[in-house]
């Protein structure tokens, strides 16, 4: 459809309506092209299977964390084993995750956690997926240690001064979890339900979880 | 044996060597305690150069006031605190 109707002085191009992928420009780019291609040619992995691996780190999302959080609520025994090893936690609700240690660590009325990567972009992707672009961006890397009241306060996210709030920086081998604090109001709720209140941000930290409908 | 408690007052080398390494320039220097001991990992410096990463070293997690690391120049409030995660060769016993 065109809907360019406007007759103003201009030369810039109308002829797409979204940018495509741009060109690689970047040293990363083209070693990453570089070396795709030559897994290929010497057949070390095919391009199906470079897709399909694409395709299956796509798929997690962080409705697994949220899932690991509504259980946490409802099943003190299974909380308890998710502080003390979060990977084998995880493993009975289906989630495998390999090479890294996950930590889980929970909110409370006093104590915040958020996380952040400020060397890289560590993150749960093995659990929570793939992350969001800002976790990797150098701002919030940057100001997440520095200024985390500001940047909560961004995410709208507001603390009383008593609340303590904590940022782990995930800087080796360790990805941390947080498990947000119960919602007010959900004594009755199912975990199905629980589960639904669990954003992804509020796995990172940067965001509690949601009040169940109807609350404030 | 792990060479710290849990508790215990470290600081982290205020070194500069080239070449990889995962501790964080804002806490070099600074003095932290240690929250959790989460084991002994492959050594990253090394590992990011295609040797094996032995020997492993412990791993930390070390609790810094945002005072201790900003003095003041930081959106935070009296409380705050930041984590990171440091292996043991970059810490002393203070």
């Amino acid at each position: 459809m065109s809907t360019h109707t406007h007759d103003h002085d201009h030369d810039h191009d109308h002829t797409t309506f979204q940018p495509d992928i741009k060109d690689p420009s970047q040293e990363w780019e083209f070693l990453e092209i570089a070396l795709r291609e030559l897994l290929i040619e010497k057949q070390i992995l095919s391009a199906r299977e470079i897709a399909d691996e694409m395709e299956a780190w796509e798929r997690k999302s962080p409705e697994a964390g949220a899932r690991v959080v509504a259980r946490a609520w409802c099943d003190d025994g299974f909380r308890q084993r998710l502080l003390a090893d979060a990977n084998s936690a995880v493993a009975e609700l289906g989630v495998e995750i390999e090479s890294v240690e996950l930590i889980a660590v929970e909110n409370t009325a006093d104590l915040h956690h958020m996380v952040v990567c400020t060397l890289c972009s560590c993150y749960p992707r093995g659990l929570l997926g793939v992350p969001p672009l800002w976790y990797k961006s150098f701002e919030y890397r940057s100001r997440a240690v520095r200024e985390p009241r500001a940047v909560l306060a961004e995410f709208g996210t507001e603390l009383a001064d008593s609340v303590e709030v904590r940022v782990l920086d995930s800087t080796a081998d360790c990805r941390h979890l947080v498990i947000p604090a119960r919602p007010a109001g959900t004594e009755g709720l199912s975990e199905d339900a629980l589960a639904a209140l669990v954003g992804r941000d509020s796995l990172i930290g940067t965001a509690l979880a949601r009040a169940p409908h109807g609350e404030a | 044996m792990s060479r710290f408690a849990v508790g215990q007052r470290v600081r982290v080398a205020e070194a500069q060597p080239p070449g990889h390494v995962r501790t964080p320039q804002f806490l070099r220097g600074r003095d932290g305690v240690v929250l959790r001991h989460f084991g002994a990992f492959p050594n990253p410096e090394r590992l990011a150069y295609g040797m094996d990463g032995r020997p492993a070293l412990d791993l930390y997690q070390v609790l810094f006031t945002m005072d201790e690391v900003w003095a003041g120049e930081g959106a935070y409030a009296p409380r705050d605190t930041v984590t990171a995660d440091i292996y043991e060769s970059w810490l002393e016993a203070i």
